[in-house]
C-alpha cells in the first residue's frame, strides 16, 4: 500500500502544485478584500472565471487576424494575460465602486453587501453565458492550446521506487507566472507606500483616514489588484485545462476561499500557503483515498478528506495557519 | 395632441385587421379534408434545441411523406409543435393543453426523460399515444402505461451493451471505471461494470468525480498506475472530453470508452487530437449507411437547410408509426375520425413497422423489440464518429 502511495508520489506532486497555485492566488483576492473591509467577496471567483473567458476571446482575435503564426507562444500569452489582467482589474473596480460603495456609505449592515457579492456572482455568471452562447453558439468554450508540449521527469531510473511524472509545458507557465504575481505582490504590499497604506487601512480604516490616506482609493486599488490577480490566474487556469465554462468560478471559489480561511483570512502569505495545501491534500486524496481505505472510499471522497482537514486545522488553530487572534475593540 | 392618440389607433386598427385576414385565409384553405392534429413535443429553445428541433423537422417530414395516404381517405394531418424547454414543468402544462385540443390524436416526444415521465402521466389519463424516440431512462415504460411507446433502445441495455463489446471485441481484461456521480453516469458505469465482471474481466478501479470541476489529474494518475487496457467513463461531454484529453497527456493510449452521453461534437472539441481510439455506445444508429437514409438527408437537408442530426430520423419514424397506426384506427372504424383510446390501442398494436432508422414492433410494456445499441468510435479528431457495430438485445 505505502509502495503504491510512494510511487505515485512524484505525479501527485506535479498536479497538486499546479492546481494549489491556482487556489493560491485566487484566494489572495479574497483574502486582500476581507482583510480591508471585512467582506467576503463571493463575487471574486466569477471575476476568476470572466478572466478566462476574456482570455480565451482575446486568443480567437488573435487567431482570427493571423497573429499567431507570425508571433511567438510566449509573446502572445504575455500580451493576453496582461490585457485580461487590466480588464477584470477594471471590473474589480467597477463592482466595487457601483455595488460595495453605496452600501458602505450608508452603513449598510456587512451581510447585505454579502448579498449584494452573491448576486454580482450571478449575474456575471449568466451574462457571461449568454455572450458566450451567442458568440460561439455552446457556453463551454474550448480555448486554443499554445503550450501543450508533453514533458516526462524520468524519475524511475534515478530512484526506481517512484514511477515517472508527466506535464505539459503549461505546467512550467503556471508556476513560473503565479509565483512571478505572488513574490510581486507580497513586496507591492510590504515595500510600497500603496501597500503600506493598504495595510493601514485594514489595520484600522478611521485612523488611516486622520492620517490623509484617502481610504476610497486604497479600496479601489485593492479590488483592481485582487481582481487582476484574479483574471489573470483565470487565463492561466484556461490554458492548463484548455475548456471553460461559466460556472468554474463557482467551485472554485469555495474552494480558494478555503484556502483563504485555512492560511488565516486576512493574511496573504497564509492565504498562499492554504491554498498549495489544499491543492496538495487534494490531488493526494484523488489519487490515493481508495487506497488508503481499502477502496471503502473512493476518490470522490476527496473533498470530504481536504475539508476534515480544514475542521482539524480551525480546531486547534481557529484563527487559521497564519492569522493573528485578534481582540474584538468595544 | 391629436394626432399622438391617432397613431396608436390605427395601430391597433391596422392588427385587428390583418388579424382577421389571416384567419380568413386560414379557414378558406381548409376545403372538405377533416384535419388530424398530431403533436411533437420536444425543446425548441434552450440548450438542447438543436436535438428538439431534429425531431420536429423530422416529424414534419413524415407528415409530407403520410400525406396522400390521408388525403385518399378524406384526412389531412397538421402537425402542432410545442416546446417542451427541457422543462418538467413546461411539459406538464404543454401536455394539459394537448389534452384539450381534441383534433389531436398522438404525439411525438420527448426528448428528454425527466420531462416524459411527468407528462405522459396526463397523456394516460387522456388517452392520447406518445411515441418517444429518444427517452432511454428505464422507469418510463415500467410504469405500465398503455399511451407510452418507445422506438430506441433503454439505458439498461446501454451498459451491458458497452460491456459485451469491450471485453469481445476489444479484448479488454482489466478495467478501470470512472463515473460522474450523476444518476445517468453512475447507473450507466454500475451497468457497465456488474456485465463487465460477469463475461470475465477485471475491474481494477471504480472511481467518482465531481460535475462542474476541470482537473482529474488525481485520478488519473491513479487510474494509469493500474495500467488497465481500457478506461471507462459514465458521464456526459464535458467531463469526459477533460478525462479523455487528461488521460492521454498522462501516457494513457488505450481505448477509452462511454455512454451516449459523450455522442456530441463537443468531445471532439474538448478532447481535441486525444480523441482517437474512443468509443462509446449510443442508441442512435447512423442512418446514411442505407440508400433511403441518404434520401431522407438530402430531402431534409433540402426542406430545412440544414445537415440532419442524430434525432431526426428518430423524430421521422415517431411519426411515421404514429401516422401508421392513425390510419389503421381510420380503416378500422369504417373511415370514420377514430377515438383517442382506438389510436392508443393501435400504436400499441404496430408489428413489424419498417422505419428508417430502425424496425419497430411494440412489447406489452411499450418497448420496442428492434431498439439497437450502435457502438461508435473516433477515428479522427472530427464528429460524427465512425459506426463500428450495432448489438440488439437478445431475449
Amino acid at each position: 500500500m505505502l509502495q503504491h502511495i510512494i510511487q505515485l508520489l512524484p505525479q501527485v506532486l506535479v498536479d497538486g502544485i499546479t492546481l494549489g497555485f491556482v487556489y493560491a492566488v485566487v484566494a489572495i483576492g479574497y483574502t486582500m478584500v476581507y482583510g480591508i473591509l471585512e467582506l467576503i467577496n463571493f463575487a471574486h471567483g466569477d471575476i476568476f472565471m470572466t478572466g478566462a473567458f476574456i482570455g480565451s476571446g482575446f486568443l480567437f482575435l488573435f487567431i482570427s487576424l493571423g497573429l499567431m503564426s507570425s508571433l511567438p507562444a510566449l509573446l502572445v500569452f504575455l500580451i493576453v494575460i496582461i490585457l485580461s489582467a487590466m480588464i477584470t482589474g477594471g471590473m474589480g473596480v467597477a463592482i466595487e465602486r457601483v455595488a460595495y460603495r453605496p452600501l458602505r456609505k450608508r452603513n449598510a449592515p456587512k451581510l447585505i453587501a454579502l448579498i449584494t457579492s452573491i448576486g454580482i456572482s450571478f449575474i456575471l455568471e449568466d451574462l457571461v453565458r449568454f455572450i458566450a452562447e451567442w458568440k460561439t453558439g455552446n457556453y463551454i468554450v474550448t480555448a486554443p492550446s499554445l503550450f501543450n508540449h508533453t514533458f516526462t521527469i524520468d524519475i524511475h531510473s534515478i530512484m526506481p521506487f517512484f514511477n515517472n511524472a508527466k506535464f505539459q509545458s503549461s505546467f512550467i507557465v503556471v508556476l513560473v507566472v503565479t509565483i512571478i504575481m505572488l513574490i510581486g505582490l507580497d513586496l507591492f504590499v510590504n515595500k510600497t507606500k500603496w501597500g503600506m497604506a493598504m495595510r493601514a487601512v485594514a489595520q484600522d480604516r478611521e485612523t488611516a483616514s486622520l492620517m490623509t490616506i484617502n481610504v476610497n482609493r486604497v479600496i479601489s486599488v485593492t479590488f483592481f489588484v485582487g481582481s487582476a490577480l484574479g483574471g489573470a490566474t483565470g487565463v492561466l487556469f484556461m490554458l492548463q485545462y484548455g475548456t471553460i465554462d461559466p460556472y468554474i468560478g463557482f467551485i472554485l471559489g469555495i474552494k480558494a476561499f478555503t484556502a483563504a480561511v485555512l492560511g488565516g483570512i486576512g493574511n496573504i502569505r497564509g492565504a498562499m500557503f492554504g491554498g498549495l495545501m489544499l491543492g496538495l491534500i487534494e490531488m493526494f486524496a484523488a489519487a490515493n483515498l481508495s487506497t488508503l481505505t481499502g477502496g471503502l472510499f473512493g476518490s470522490e471522497y476527496k473533498d470530504v478528506f481536504a475539508f476534515i482537514i480544514l475542521i482539524l486545522v480551525l480546531i486547534f488553530k481557529p484563527e487559521g495557519l497564519f492569522g493573528k487572534a485578534t481582540i474584538e475593540k468595544v | 395632441m391629436k394626432l399622438k392618440r391617432f397613431i396608436p389607433l390605427m395601430a391597433v386598427l391596422a392588427l385587428v385587421v390583418g388579424l382577421l385576414a389571416g384567419c380568413g385565409s386560414g379557414s378558406s384553405s381548409g376545403k372538405s379534408l377533416k384535419v388530424i392534429k398530431i403533436a411533437t413535443q420536444t425543446p425548441l429553445s434552450g440548450g438542447s434545441a438543436t436535438l428538439g428541433n431534429a425531431i420536429k423537422l423530422g416529424a414534419q417530414l413524415s407528415v409530407q411523406d403520410y400525406k396522400a395516404k390521408f388525403a385518399k381517405l378524406g384526412y389531412k394531418v397538421v402537425l402542432a409543435p410545442y416546446d417542451d424547454m427541457a422543462d418538467p414543468k413546461k411539459g406538464v402544462s404543454n401536455a394539459q393543453d394537448i389534452a384539450s385540443d381534441n383534433s389531436i390524436l398522438g404525439i411525438v416526444g420527448h426528448l428528454n426523460s425527466g420531462v416524459a415521465i411527468p407528462s405522459s402521466s396526463v397523456y394516460e389519463q387522456n388517452h392520447i399515444a406518445m411515441v418517444s424516440p429518444a427517452n432511454t431512462a428505464v422507469e418510463l415504460t415500467e410504469r405500465g402505461l398503455k399511451s407510452v411507446n418507445r422506438i430506441c433502445a433503454r439505458d439498461d441495455f446501454q451498459g451491458p451493451a458497452g460491456a459485451n463489446y469491450a471485453v469481445k471485441t476489444l479484448k479488454a481484461k482489466k478495467i478501470f471505471i470512472i463515473q460522474d456521480k450523476t444518476a445517468y453516469g453512475s447507473g450507466l458505469a454500475s451497468a457497465f461494470r456488474d456485465e463487465a465482471k460477469k463475461l470475465g474481466a477485471k475491474i481494477v478501479g471504480y472511481e467518482g468525480i465531481t460535475v462542474g470541476e476541470k482537473d482529474f489529474s488525481g485520478v488519473i494518475s491513479q487510474a494509469a498506475a493500474t495500467k488497465p487496457d481500457l478506461l471507462y467513463f459514465g458521464g456526459v461531454y464535458a467531463e469526459g472530453g477533460l478525462i479523455i484529453k487528461q488521460a492521454r497527456q498522462q501516457g494513457m493510449n488505450m481505448p477509452i470508452m462511454g455512454g451516449d452521453g459523450l455522442d456530441s461534437s463537443s468531445t471532439v472539441s474538448i478532447a481535441g487530437p486525444a480523441v482517437k481510439n474512443v468509443y462509446f455506445s449510443t442508441v442512435v444508429g447512423d442512418v446514411t449507411k442505407t440508400e433511403a437514409g441518404r434520401k431522407f438527408a438530402a430531402d431534409y437537408k433540402k426542406q430545412f437547410g440544414k445537415d440532419i442530426e442524430g434525432y431526426s430520423a428518430y423524430g421521422y419514424d415517431c411519426g411515421g408509426v404514429l401516422q401508421q397506426a392513425i390510419l389503421n384506427a381510420i380503416k378500422k372504424n369504417g373511415g370514420k375520425l377514430p377515438t383517442r383510446a382506438n389510436v392508443e390501442t393501435a400504436v400499441r398494436d404496430i408489428h413489424n413497422y419498417d422505419g428508417l432508422a430502425t424496425k419497430v414492433d411494440f412489447d406489452n410494456k411499450g418497448d420496442n423489440k428492434y431498439a439497437k445499441i450502435y457502438i461508435y468510435k473516433f477515428d479522427k479528431a472530427s464528429y460524427p464518429a465512425t459506426e463500428m457495430t450495432e448489438i440488439q438485445k437478445t431475449k
